[in-house]
């Protein structure tokens, strides 16, 4: 009866692993499910996929605020300078260059945004500010009907809530504008309750808007210890380079190219620990997280390449 | 060398023709497709292509985050380029006068007319009750109607209203005046199109509204026997105004009718059919309101002649009805 204590430990071992295991992978999966919810696949006629990921709510609005502050300060800007105009001019041609700024107002209120969407960018200023821009929902051209229809329909979702707020008046017209701006409120929150995030002008042009971030081409970690004297210095054993799996790479990637000295001191320190690497003198944690990280990808691609994806360090086959 | 990543030498080996890529995208992003060379519009399609393929390559061989997202961003703006749109704005503004709009308004026939009804059913509504009982105008008006063209008012009054007396055409005020309705009718315009989303009910409101403030103003000035008068100096502008808002109503019942019954597309993709080509019709309006205020604002001020004003009326009516609706030739796309 001496036996069983003994033979449980191992088993509790393992099943706290796995239990470790198991937690972690599926806080994963339910983060990658809900980045998926906003990718979008687009097959070009080259047959390649590309993934596109839609703008979220947050951005949208905050690309319209920039936008609108844009407008806001053309009228201030333009009326200020008219009206310094204005005290110069008789008050006919005053008049007149009013009526102008009028028409010019009514351009910039329901064409600025056709202006700049209908360009090769397909993005307003804020939009661009954002990394952000309008494409067509089947992949196709983004054509200027589009981009009308899309436009046009701001004036119920902004314009008319709008000015439902601004009317008021006795109980009855309180009334009235609360109702009305109940109404209208489905066409501005008509984003937050569909999963393409579109607008109901998105909706009638058959557009949405996605994330175009220009992504720099950063040099390649792996590059740096593959130069002679780096590859000598640290040799890895399979073994140590089956300690982690792709998950912990990509960790590893975005702790080199991201965080701080101090941070990558800890890293480094864990790794040798779990590797059981004894410390040369005079290495340096940078040197040393380099060089794992070119053995450890180039091991994972190695398998990859075989077919054999370790996900992660738990990933043991 | 054996020593070195697979991933890493497939890298090295393209890195520059995406570099190139990424160049001649960020110069066409700035400048338009003109401030590219003939050689980099050669050379675009085959950096493309070859961006691709490093993608999904990079896909299956490469555990490099950085260069997978790389690769994603800049396949997806040079997608977005070489297929999008190539047409410059002076062309697009062509093929819309020469085809789109009047292609739009002509399928549109059925809606269009829904929208007349509506209007001039407000205007019929609102001129005979004004006729029978003028106490109607103050119910439609409120008290507070702008320059006093009321049924208290005296002919004379209002015929000055009219016609433009000598000194009163030069002070701006009427361009002003002009302006500001252009301002006004073009954006109850868009609202009328926009509206239709709701199924096209606010946007009959909308048409009915306008048609009865038109209706019970001309009942004022037949009343006082001023109303041939008053026609012409209606319809020298009216003819394009009022066709843009019925036109605006149409676009309106484009969409309403799309989104409540779509046949046999989904509701979505019928919605999408139908806005683009509403969108070309209110775009249309937009274009025509200028010309009426146009008319408006300087034609009207410098024609008191009725005769005149018939026929611009006449001649207005008849472009846009041939415009519009006359047959024409398939146009290349």
């Amino acid at each position: 009866m001496t036996k069983p204590p003994l033979k449980m430990a191992p088993i509790n071992a393992t099943t706290a692993q796995s239990r470790e295991a198991a937690v972690q992978r599926r806080a994963r999966f339910a983060e990658e499910m809900r980045q998926s919810k906003t990718v979008r696949r687009l097959v070009t006629p080259e047959g390649a996929a590309i993934q596109l990921r839609l703008a979220s709510v947050a951005e949208r609005a905050g690309a319209f605020m920039i936008d609108l502050a844009i407008q806001w300060a053309i009228v201030i800007a333009t009326l200020m300078g008219l009206s310094y105009m204005g005290s110069a001019l008789s008050p006919g041609s005053a008049n007149i260059a009013f009526a102008f700024w009028l028409v010019f107002f009514f351009f910039l209120r329901n064409f600025y945004y056709i202006f700049f969407e209908i360009g090769q960018r397909g993005a307003t200023p804020g939009k661009r500010i954002l990394g952000l821009r309008v494409a067509a929902r089947d992949g196709g051209r983004l054509t200027a009907n589009s981009v009308l229809a899309r436009n046009f329909i701001r004036e119920i979702e902004i314009g008319l809530p709008f000015q439902f707020v601004l009317m008021g008046g006795d109980q009855f017209g309180a009334w009235m504008a609360l109702f009305g701006l109940l109404w209208s409120g489905v066409f501005l929150l008509f984003p937050v309750f569909n999963k393409d995030k579109m607008r109901v002008g998105d909706l009638l042009a058959g557009t949405w808007v996605i994330k175009a971030p220009k992504a720099k081409l950063m040099e390649d970690i792996a590059s740096s210890s593959a130069r002679p004297e780096a590859a000598s210095r640290f040799a890895f054993t399979p073994a140590q380079t089956d300690a982690y799996g792709i998950h912990e790479l990509h960790v590893l990637e975005d702790v080199l190219r991201q965080s701080t000295a101090e941070i990558k001191a800890q890293v480094a320190g864990r790794i040798r620990t779990k590797i059981g690497w004894s410390r040369i003198d005079g290495e340096a944690d940078v040197a040393f997280l380099e060089a794992y990280y070119a053995a450890l990808r180039k091991r994972l691609e190695q398998r990859m390449l075989l077919g054999d994806r370790k996900s992660d360090k738990f990933d043991v086959r | 060398m054996s020593d070195l990543l697979k991933s890493y030498r497939f890298r090295e080996e393209r890195q520059s023709d995406w570099a190139k890529l990424d160049q001649i995208l960020t110069r066409a992003e700035g400048g338009g497709v003109k401030s590219l060379t003939d050689d980099q519009m050669l050379a675009l399609p085959r950096l493309y292509r070859q961006a691709v393929s490093s993608l999904s390559v990079a896909r299956s061989i490469s555990l490099d985050q950085n260069v997978i997202n790389y690769l994603e961003s800049l396949c997806t703006r040079a997608y977005f380029f070489v297929y999008g749109a190539r047409t410059t704005l002076g062309e697009r503004m062509m093929l819309f006068l020469r085809k789109d709009w009047p292609a739009a308004v002509s399928r549109s026939v059925w809606t269009t007319l829904i929208a007349a009804f509506f209007f001039f059913g407000g205007w019929a509504l609102a001129f005979f009750l004004c006729l029978q009982d003028m106490d109607w105008f103050w119910t439609f008006h409120g008290q507070n109607f702008m320059d006093g063209r009321n049924p208290d008012a005296t002919v004379e009054y209002l015929r000055s209203t009219i016609y433009t007396g000598t000194g009163e055409a030069g002070d701006g005020q009427l361009t002003a005046f002009a302006s500001f309705l252009f301002n006004n009718n073009a954006q109850i315009a868009l609202l009328a199109f926009a509206l239709g989303f709701a199924f096209g009910i606010p946007t009959a409101w909308l048409l009915v509204y306008n048609g009865v403030m038109i209706g019970s103003l001309y009942a004022v000035f037949w009343d006082k026997g001023l109303g041939y008068e008053f026609t012409g100096w209606l319809m020298i502008h009216g003819v394009t105004e009022i066709s843009a808002i019925v036109l605006a109503g149409a676009a309106g019942f484009v969409i309403g009718g799309a989104v409540a019954f779509p046949g046999a597309h989904s509701r979505i993709a019928s919605a999408r059919l139908a806005g683009q080509r509403a969108a070309t019709i209110a775009m249309g309006c937009v274009v025509m309101l200028i010309i009426a205020a146009l008319l408006e604002g300087f034609g009207r001020q410098l024609i008191n002649s009725d005769v005149v004003r018939y026929v611009i009326a006449g001649a207005t009516l008849v472009f846009w009805l041939i415009y519009f609706y006359a047959p024409r030739k398939e146009l290349p796309a």
